[in-house]
């Protein structure tokens, strides 16, 4: 964070001038308190309501489908609205005020309407000390144009090996350059994998000790499921890739000195 | 070759299906477990002395011998909360071999004769998550969860639980609050989680480095694996190496290999012409440890006597292009942001080291301000119900020690150039943290 002479994204701010939303509103001392509502008046989409009731079968106390229940609301709804969280509330019998104490807390719930695709830039030690802020600074410029992306610095990822990182709706990718800003947009714009080669789950393991193992190994079974897939690269690729930081190989020498 | 025990073959395609997992001998330590009696696996797990892999270095087999006996609902929960920043070897463990996570999960309930278990997973973790999940459910499939397992006496029913993203919840009590569906927030301890945890029940809680190494204890006998490593610190660990390095990545390596071996040999060390300032030997809430301390064994015990802590293995690299005011402030930002705002000393301490550190850059701060930190940091540290606080306190007074001179260098330089009116690029006061404002839209 030095002083160069970067121009700076200004911090956007709420209309009372604080960029905390309603920290300084006052509570409507006349409304009715909220209660649980009635599953009967509250329509919820079956979809939803049967992902929140499967979630809450999973626990010996229902509440804890909470993060998951509006995980999937958030899906729906786009974010955590005083609509979804009704919903939420009206199948998982609580208070919306309970959910909405949580929904508060965790930076994946978002409870401000937010763009649908969400890159999320990490800018900790380790990846700014390789070049985040700058990655983000692109970023921010290049989804300015974009309504539908929704650019956020976050807090470590972990995947400071492939720093300066991203996280792409989920998909992690690095090391970026400036340069890569305007690729993601592109892709998410044409709704394809984001930045295939750089994608953290093909990596392979930088330890030189695994690779040195590893002359023996036979083919996956060909019927794996699609999760099952890390690590072996996109679809009809045969050749195994390594990913642009991968390990550079350790002199013979060196590496039977090391033995 | 060096010793690879979490790490073998980890790179082998499909190693994530239990059918590859199988074929490398996965599983087998459990059926070995299984002919054995709950508490010979414990006193396996006791004798190999592992020490826990997430951060505070307890041994395992104590932690779960406090377990209560008898018949009531006890848990387990697996810790995959993993957010110290520089630490991604969980990420990789959980994404290539999620199965030797769950075998270690079901062998280490049996010893303590658990039935439920949770793996809790960070929400950024999506695609780890996924392939959890189908690996918990080809191990349901496989009769390896879920009643009866393998035929034995021991039933078994483990749930993947994703967080939405929050550093606290890596600590075990807030990590329990978010599991029962709260805010996580800490608890006062004691009652220890082993004797009143989650919903109430005993429960013992790992790391995913832990619970993975398990299998591997039961396979070679307790003894056999307290005999690699140091006598105080045993068995191999899983190193996430990141920063200023030329090979960043996971590496595993025995305990007690020289710290300039881990971060030269290995991981390449800085760029050309670079060379190392300080480093994090434990994740970002180590204390900070400079070039002179290179050679220091890389274990649990030296690195305390140098006066700083393994913690989670996660090495980060400074190298001399950077100043310590930059790193220091990242640091101190991420920790009040992620500060839940119970303990009053973490929730103002955070707050007030960031905006000293932004004096610092404005050009406002004296020298004196670096006393008035390094007191706040000793005010934090032990005064709150978990380490968050002290997670910043210990690395920043360590900072402010170790550079005191280059700070206070900073500080008259930023000084001249508020003077000379240099300076128009600094972020007013309280405004720098992007983290705290509403998301932006457009």
């Amino acid at each position: 964070m030095s002083a160069g002479g970067r121009a700076r994204i200004p911090v956007p701010r709420f209309g009372h001038g604080s960029r905390v939303p309603g920290w300084d509103e006052a509570v409507d001392l006349t409304k009715p308190p909220a209660v649980v509502p009635d599953p009967n008046l509250t329509p919820v989409p079956p979809e939803l309501k049967a992902d929140i009731e499967a979630a809450m079968a999973k626990y010996p106390d229902r509440r804890s489908a909470a993060i998951p229940a509006l995980h999937a609301a958030q899906e729906v709804h786009g974010w955590c609205s005083p609509e979804a969280i009704e919903q939420v509330a009206a199948v998982m019998q609580l208070t919306p005020a309970y959910l909405t104490s949580v929904a508060t807390f965790y930076d994946m719930l978002e409870t401000q309407p937010k763009p649908r695709n969400d890159v999320y830039v990490c800018t900790n030690i380790s990846c700014s000390l390789r070049g985040a802020d700058e990655f983000l600074e692109a970023m921010h410029e290049a989804a300015l144009e974009e309504v539908d992306v929704n650019v956020r610095a976050f807090e470590c990822l972990g995947a400071c090996d492939i720093a300066p990182m991203a996280s792409v709706n989920g998909e992690y990718v690095g090391p970026l350059e400036p340069a890569d800003a305007a690729r993601i947009v592109e892709d998410l714009r044409a709704d394809k994998p984001v930045l295939e080669s750089k994608q953290l789950r093909y990596r392979k393991c930088v330890d030189p000790g695994v690779a040195e193992g590893a002359k023996d190994f036979s083919p996956p079974p060909a019927d794996v499921p699609k999760a099952d897939r890390a690590g072996l690269g996109p679809e009809g690729d045969t050749v195994d890739r390594p990913g642009p930081t991968a390990p550079i190989e350790m002199p013979r020498e060196q590496a039977e000195d090391e033995d | 070759m060096a010793l690879k025990i979490l790490f073998d073959g980890i790179d082998e395609p499909g190693l994530n299906t239990l059918e590859v997992y199988r074929r490398r001998g996965g599983y087998d330590a459990l059926e070995k477990a299984l002919k054995m009696e709950p508490d010979e696996v414990l006193q396996q797990i006791s004798e190999s002395s592992i020490r826990g892999r997430g951060g505070a270095g307890f041994r395992m087999g104590q932690k779960a011998s406090f377990l209560p006996h008898g018949d009531m609902e006890k848990y387990l929960v697996c810790n995959a909360d993993e957010s110290e920043p520089g630490t991604f070897k969980d990420r990789e463990l959980m994404q290539k071999s999620p199965h030797m996570l769950i075998e270690g999960i079901i062998i280490a309930s049996y010893a303590v004769d658990i039935h439920r278990a949770f793996i809790y997973i960070r929400g950024e973790y999506a695609h780890q998550a996924d392939i959890l999940e189908v690996a918990i459910a080809e191990a349901v499939d496989a009769g390896l969860l879920g009643e009866r397992i393998l035929g034995s006496g021991h039933s078994l029913t483990l749930v993947l639980h994703r967080g939405a993203g929050a550093y606290i919840c890596g600590e075990e009590t807030g990590l329990l609050d978010s599991l029962e569906g709260k805010r996580g927030n800490p608890r006062l301890k004691p009652p220890f989680p082993a004797i009143e945890g989650l919903y109430h029940g005993p429960t013992l809680i790992n790391n995913v480095e832990t619970l993975a190494t398990v299998p591997a204890i039961i396979r070679m006998t307790g003894k056999e694996y307290a005999e690699i490593g140091t006598e105080t610190s045993t068995g191999t660990k899983l190193v996430s190496v990141s920063g200023d390095v030329r090979r960043p990545g996971n590496y595993e390596i025995e305990l007690g290999i020289s710290s300039r071996e881990l971060i030269f040999d290995l991981a390449g060390g800085p760029e050309e012409g670079r060379t190392v300032k300080f480093w994090f030997p434990g994740g970002s809430s180590s204390p900070v440890l400079t070039a002179d301390d290179l050679d220091v064994p890389y274990d649990f015990d030296s690195m305390a006597k140098a006066g700083s802590m393994l913690g989670s293995g996660a090495v980060i690299v400074v190298d001399d292009s950077h100043t310590v005011l930059e790193v220091a402030l990242k640091l101190a930002k991420f920790y009040a942001h992620e500060s839940c705002g119970k303990c009053v000393p973490c929730r103002e301490g955070t707050n007030w080291t960031v905006k000293m550190l932004q004096r610092i850059q404005s050009g406002e701060a004296t020298p004196m301000d670096l006393d008035i930190m390094a007191s706040v940091q000793e005010q934090i540290i032990g005064n709150c119900l978990c380490v968050l606080g002290d997670a910043m306190a210990m690395p920043i007074g360590s900072m402010v020690e170790k550079f005191r001179e280059e700070l206070e260098a900073e500080i008259e330089a930023a000084r001249e150039r508020a003077a000379t009116g240099q300076l128009e690029d600094v972020i007013p006061i309280g405004v720098a943290d992007e983290h705290a404002g509403p998301i932006p839209v457009h």
